[in-house]
């Protein structure tokens, strides 16, 4: 009978998981989401920097976290949008420029910027922590053209931005290398710049560190992180909606653990005596 | 000569870029934002050799019929259609290449990490074992991040999220910095390795 729990059929874990995660999404609970001092950092550094301002957004992520990325980009992008900031972003990987594009877009539909005046996507280019030294110096050196080829001296947001010295915070959404220690390791330790990021929940507790020794002026973790940002902005959207799939994701998985472990306990026990 | 150069060309590259780190002035300053340069434009050209390794491979592998060609032919196909349309009508919004990219490659790429949820239901099932004081200790405070960090734990203890935001503040910041001292000796003293020419297996062979 142990043995017959110990190796249950793998389907059924998945039919069970899906099952949870289903029922959540159609029939959402709204579970309150508490908000940690990290994203609530972050919110308050940006909540800072005065109208009319330039920040600096990196999208260092591709479609396999932009479930986790992509909510809290727009949640942040929205935040600075309100705040009338000025966006220049680009992507260390190649696949973040569309996906930060697409934010951004949206997000300038919703507050009425316009590409060039409010907003610039320089696009990707390779070589990460080398980029990001190069723009540190010289970024028309780097980016003499946008994300679409369009020449930057044609875009009234550049006029006399010439490296990363005018923008008063960088903010990365990174899945990986390159990304979160690149920014902190030349934009911030080499250069001062403010940096903050948003990360997938997995490699968050990396980041502490950078938090603790201030490094990192907030960091926003997963897709929790997201709904936190989401509720501070005001602004409920996709990883809000997601929390209630979330939470009962992660109790299934940490039934499983205890389940499984009392199983493995009680064959161990009854094998020995 | 073939080992000399390269050797030579990597002594002067790592100690100019050493000595600009602490005295950032000229000629030091211009030195590293020209290797800064170089570095972008071989990077692209290691792109460039990347692709062109691809192609070779699965040409060989549809060419000779081998298990799987069919999923090389896929490859193929998706390769000059981006790269064509890409290059034809570029990549902003309404393009081709965008239309590809948001209805293609963005759900196939979510696809595969959603599933990564089940394997790990399955694997902490299956894996995650108390066999020791270890692995218990390891155990208990993956279940209490785990809970603590979605709203369900607030509503099971109010306390999870606090207990939880303590071990990530704490335990696991030491446990970290730990790891990134080590991590930050051993690139010194490798870098060190690779500049003086004692470590030359990036070379090839050796």
């Amino acid at each position: 009978m142990l043995d017959k729990l110990l190796n249950i059929d793998r389907r059924i874990i998945f039919a069970v998981l899906t099952t949870i995660v289903i029922v959540a999404i159609l029939f959402p609970m709204g579970l309150a989401i508490q908000i940690s001092e990290p994203a609530k950092k972050l919110y308050r550094e940006i909540e800072s920097i005065p109208p009319g301002s330039y920040i600096f957004l990196s999208f260092d992520y591709d479609p396999a976290s932009m479930a986790e990325l992509d909510p809290m980009a727009l949640a942040v992008i929205r935040h600075s949008f309100r705040k009338d900031l000025k966006i220049v972003s680009l992507g260390l990987w190649p696949q973040g420029v569309l996906l930060g594009q697409a934010n951004l877009e949206k997000a300038a539909q919703e507050y009425g910027k316009e590409y060039g005046v409010d907003f610039v996507n320089l696009g990707y280019k390779t070589g990460g922590i080398v980029v990001i030294s190069g723009i540190s110096t010289d970024l028309r050196c780097i980016f003499p053209q946008d994300y679409t080829e369009r020449n930057i001296d044609e875009l009234p947001l550049l006029n006399g931005i010439d490296n990363l010295e005018p923008f008063k915070l960088v903010v990365t959404f990174s899945a990986g290398d390159p990304g979160v220690r690149d920014w902190v390791m030349i934009a911030q330790a080499r250069y001062g710049k403010k940096v903050g990021c948003g990360s997938t929940a997995v490699q968050a507790p990396a980041f502490y560190p950078y938090l603790q020794a201030g490094q990192l002026v907030g960091l926003v973790g997963g897709m929790k992180g997201a709904a936190e940002y989401e509720q501070l902005v005001k602004l409920p959207g996709l990883a809000t909606a997601g929390m209630d799939a979330q939470s009962l994701a992660h109790a299934v998985i940490v039934f499983s653990i205890i389940f499984g472990n009392v199983i493995f306990l009680l064959k161990k026990r009854s094998s020995s005596g | 000569m073939k080992r000399q150069v390269p050797l030579i060309i990597t002594f002067i590259v790592g100690v100019v870029m050493v000595i600009q780190y602490f005295i950032p002035r000229q000629p030091f300053a211009g030195l590293f934002d020209t290797f800064n340069r170089w570095f972008l434009v071989i990077a692209v050209f290691a792109l460039l050799l990347g692709l062109l390794n691809l192609l070779r491979l699965h040409v060989n592998k549809v060419k000779k019929i081998d298990k799987g060609w069919g999923y090389s032919v896929v490859l193929l196909s998706g390769l000059v259609a981006t790269i064509f349309t890409g290059a034809k009508w570029g990549i902003g919004t309404g393009t081709p290449f965008n239309y590809i990219f948001v209805n293609i490659q963005q759900p196939m790429g979510a696809t595969m990490f959603a599933l990564l949820a089940f394997f790990i239901a399955s694997a902490s099932f299956r894996a995650f074992r108390a066999r020791n004081i270890d692995a218990t200790l390891l155990l208990v405070a993956a279940i209490i991040v785990m809970l603590g960090r979605v709203p369900i734990g607030n509503i099971l203890w109010n306390k999870l999220p606090l207990i939880a935001d303590w071990i990530m503040t704490y335990p696991n910041t030491a446990g970290q910095r730990a790891i990134m001292i080590g991590i930050a000796l051993g690139t010194v003293s490798y870098s060190l390795r690779v500049i003086l020419g004692i470590e030359r297996t990036y070379l090839g062979g050796e």
